[in-house]
């Protein structure tokens, strides 16, 4: 369980993230929407430890993490997969699935469970990640993300820039891998809709706050709500 | 719009302002030179000399973003056509001194077309190469640069409008303070007007500001060879005031202390130059002096400089980015009470 | 005709040195995207600890041993102290420090050892070998040279390549906040490529001190040069350093054979401008896109 608590952050002289509380149960996916600038991308980078909170905390399984380190934060388990991918490109598809297992060692997921469940990364096996497209990067850094069996997933706009068939199948691969692994996932995104279809809830950041915690039913259901914030 | 093109300040109004800082330092340093020993008068010389390249060194580090280490190299191009000017041809010193920074600027151009292509630190490298390497052409051609013990010419005289008894090194500091003072007023209407903004436009995003239709490597350039021609002017005084030109003044540790003392003074900031040409002047002094107080055996004192130099160079970077003048401006906005700073003076911070 | 070949397998034995000290500054470019200009001066620092070793022990092998352990301590000190606060900062702040690293440790070396050149020994004879009657230039100590540069840059590729601490190293060269982000502690990547870095340099430090003699300010030249190699082959690419050093070492070894020694810094400013103007990021390297 992945619990946030009055979770503050300041960007500079601004407050990008402003008192938020959320619980994460494992098994469960939890969008996370709201217009650009909202805090979303600082929300996830304070919970990793890229960025240090004000206040508040954040406790995986009733453990504080605010007062670590990222590196340490990421040997809890916590995966996040960051804006943008954070596929290295200079190295191969390879090599960017054993990073994943590194700190791991002995325990990490086998890497032919990652080419089974992505077989396109199987055949651009040894190629530089940088000849990967869009949907493919994007299989790349779940997968990699996976490779350490992570308990926690934070997954900043992952269907950023791919074509709508494609982010319809992440969607549901994200949602398979929830259920099937029980992970506690955070799930940032722009296009709320889709966010929505596999969530189990739903909240809405405007300017660092939270402006509704809802069910998704309820969250599509309030018009006002999508007009204002949700773009639809 | 034109709110925006109120607050800047208009070009006549910059020139008068300019004009009147210099006239004001002028009358200063003339008073001070009058007081004060010749011993301090050759001084004074050798920091108006620093001065004039600091300047320049420090609006192409500063403003312009590029790192050069072969001004030291420059500074030799000066001073050895002073030198052959002079001593062998016969000019007058006005006009040696004003060929040298021709010349120097001349050499300045191909060395700052090639440093648009390079970034930060093929750039600094590159230079490094041309400071150790140009000295080596003393070597070589042994005939025209006089070799090892290079060329030396008669001591300068004062005019005789200021009497028979007119200390030479008095005069020399007033030529040397005279060019100091041109090449600050040829800065500060620079670095006030459109070109102090189209550089400081470069150096923070350069692909912006060539959207923007700014001819980036023009303004690169031209940075470079103004800052080759301030390098000029002070080594043609340096070739006066020290009436010689060898190689051997300047090593690759010449560059080093000129980087140093613009870092000291506060990269960008014209009056930084300053504190940076004061240091230059008075540290050997300074750490010569403390090394024999504390009786420190040969080997220690004559390191002793450097070794403060790099500390500084190393310290600087690391707990004051902004130098002694930044230092100062801080103060000052503390003491007012947090006034908006402007960023005239203060070096590129990237942020991201 | 023995000319040319003395003066090519000069080359190729200069070139090995400059070859090491290209390596050594392509491995702290890739490691923290900053240019060393204190490389010649830490390297110098660790061929004087070496030569006092070998003056108190009697033994080459232990000296050598000592340049090497220097190295890896002396890099990881410098980046852990010196290197750490700039390495986020504007790259100008990070050459003004290793500038001013250069210059303190000079200095420093003036004041421990004194400013007169010292000699140091050679691990094998400097006589030529004898091939058919002629003296070569070359001598089992050049082979020894060659050799050891050549299994440094393949021990360097083999542990890139092949090891998980290589790839933890590149991940933290390409990518640092990703790298953190897979648990990889980055800082200390950093400092083991500092580390690795000093070592390597210390190799060349300890290489070619017989032939320019032991003090502070010898090493000089061979930093410069070093740099043009590194530049010529691409700051990002070990194997450019490793070329970039072989043909540098050959290219001035020609001028100051057939032209005079003094003219060799001039002819490296000539080649790296050169190279640089129709390839601003080396022979090898890859071309870039800007990020707006």
């Amino acid at each position: 369980m992945l619990s946030l608590e009055e979770l503050t952050t300041d960007y500079g002289a601004v407050r990008a993230v402003d008192g938020v509380s959320l619980e994460v149960a494992p098994g469960t996916i939890t969008a996370v929407l709201g217009a650009n600038g909202a805090g979303k991308t600082t929300l996830l980078r304070t919970i990793s430890g890229l960025q240090r909170c004000r206040h508040g905390s954040v406790t995986l399984d009733g453990q504080e993490l605010t007062a670590l380190s990222v590196e340490q934060i990421v040997r809890r388990g916590i995966s996040h997969v960051p804006e943008g991918r954070g596929v290295i490109a200079e190295l191969s598809v390879h090599e960017n699935l054993r990073l994943g297992a590194l700190w791991r060692r002995g325990e990490a997921l086998p890497a032919d469970d990652v080419y089974e469940l992505f077989p396109r990364l199987l055949e651009r096996r040894n190629q530089p990640a940088s000849t990967l497209s869009g949907g493919e990067r994007q299989m790349l850094s779940i997968g990699r993300a996976l490779m350490a069996r992570p308990r926690v997933l934070l997954l900043d706009e992952p269907s950023l820039g791919l074509a709508p068939l494609v982010s319809a199948q992440l969607m549901s691969l994200i949602r398979r891998l929830c259920d099937e692994q029980q992970l506690c996932v955070l799930l940032v995104e722009q296009n709320a809709r889709s966010a929505l279809s596999i969530a189990d809830h739903g909240i809405v950041l405007n300017l660092g706050r939270v402006a509704a915690a809802e069910s998704p039913e309820r969250l599509v259901a309030d018009e006002q709500l999508r007009h204002s914030y949700l773009g639809f | 719009m034109s709110a925006l093109a109120a607050r800047l300040p208009r070009p006549r109004a910059t020139l008068a302002r300019s004009l009147l800082t210099v006239a004001l330092l002028a009358v200063l340093l003339g008073l001070i030179s009058t007081f004060i020993s010749a011993y301090d008068d050759l001084r004074l010389a050798y920091g108006a000399y620093y001065f004039a390249v600091l300047v320049g060194l420090t609006m192409l580090t500063g403003l312009s973003g590029q790192i050069s280490l072969g001004h030291g190299a420059l500074m030799a191009v000066g001073a050895y056509t002073v030198a052959l000017l002079v001593g062998n041809e016969g000019w007058a010193l006005m006009p040696a001194l004003m060929a040298g920074v021709v010349v120097t600027a001349l050499v300045g151009i191909p060395v700052g077309a090639a440093a648009t292509r390079l970034r930060g630190p093929y750039l600094a490298g590159a230079t490094l190469a041309f400071a150790v390497g140009l000295p080596a052409l003393a070597d070589k051609y042994p005939g025209t640069f006089g070799g090892e013990n290079g060329l030396s010419i008669n001591p300068p005289v004062a005019p005789s409008f200021l009497g028979g008894n007119f200390p030479l090194e008095r005069w020399e500091a007033w030529v040397a303070c005279a060019g100091a003072l041109v090449a600050l007023f040829a800065l500060l209407n620079l670095v006030r007007g459109g070109f102090g903004r189209r550089l400081r436009a470069v150096r923070d995003n350069e692909i912006a500001a060539a959207l923007c239709g700014l001819r980036v490597a023009r303004v690169q350039t031209l940075a470079f060879v103004i800052s080759a021609a301030c390098a000029g002017l002070g080594g043609g005084l340096l070739a006066e005031v020290l009436q010689l030109a060898q190689p051997g003044a300047f090593p690759l540790q010449l560059s080093l202390s000129l980087l140093t003392g613009v870092v000291l003074g506060g990269l960008g900031s014209l009056a930084g130059a300053a504190w940076g040409a004061a240091a230059l002047v008075l540290l050997p002094n300074w750490t010569t002096d403390l090394a024999h107080s504390f009786s420190l055996p040969d080997k220690v004192s004559s390191n002793l400089p450097l070794a403060i130099y790099g500390l500084i160079l190393i310290g600087a970077m690391l707990a004051w980015p902004y130098g002694i003048q930044g230092g100062l401006q801080a103060l000052v906005r503390r003491l007012r009470g947090g006034a908006a700073n402007t960023s005239d003076n203060q070096p590129a911070r990237r942020t991201g | 005709m023995t000319k040319f070949i003395d003066l090519t397998l000069n080359g190729v034995s200069t070139g090995a040195i400059y070859a090491a000290v290209a390596l050594a500054l392509v491995l702290i470019w890739r490691a923290t995207r900053i240019v060393n200009f204190a490389q010649g001066a830490m390297l110098m620092i660790t061929t004087f600890i070496a030569s006092d070793v070998i003056h108190s022990t009697g033994s080459y092998w232990v000296g050598f041993a000592a340049a090497l352990l220097s190295g890896l301590v002396l890099g990881a000190v410098v980046e852990r102290i010196v290197i750490r606060p700039v390495e986020s900062a504007p790259p100008l702040n990070a050459v003004i420090v290793a500038l001013g690293l250069y210059t303190l440790l000079v200095a420093l070396a003036g004041m421990i050892w004194g400013n007169t050149p010292r000699s140091f020994p050679a691990a094998f004879s400097i006589r030529g070998y004898s091939v058919g009657g002629t003296q070569l230039l070359f001598a089992p100590n050049d082979s020894f040279i060659v050799l050891v540069v050549v299994a440094l840059a393949l021990g360097l590729a083999l542990l890139f390549r092949g090891t998980s601490l290589g790839l933890r190293m590149r991940a933290a060269a390409f990518a640092p906040e990703v790298a953190r982000l897979l648990g990889v502690r980055v800082g200390y990547m950093f400092t083991v490529g500092w580390a690795l870095a000093a070592a390597a340099g210390s190799l060349a430090g300890v290489l070619v001190a017989p032939s320019v003699f032991l003090g502070p300010s010898n090493f000089d030249p061979i930093l410069i040069i070093g740099f043009v190699a590194a530049v010529l082959g691409g700051l990002d690419s070990p194997p450019g350093a490793v070329v970039g050093g072989l043909v540098l070492g050959l290219a001035l070894s020609y001028v100051s054979g057939y032209e005079g020694s003094s003219l060799v810094p001039l002819a490296a400013l000539v080649i790296l401008v050169a190279v640089l103007m129709v390839r601003p990021g080396g022979l090898f390297a890859a071309t870039a896109e800007r990020r707006v």
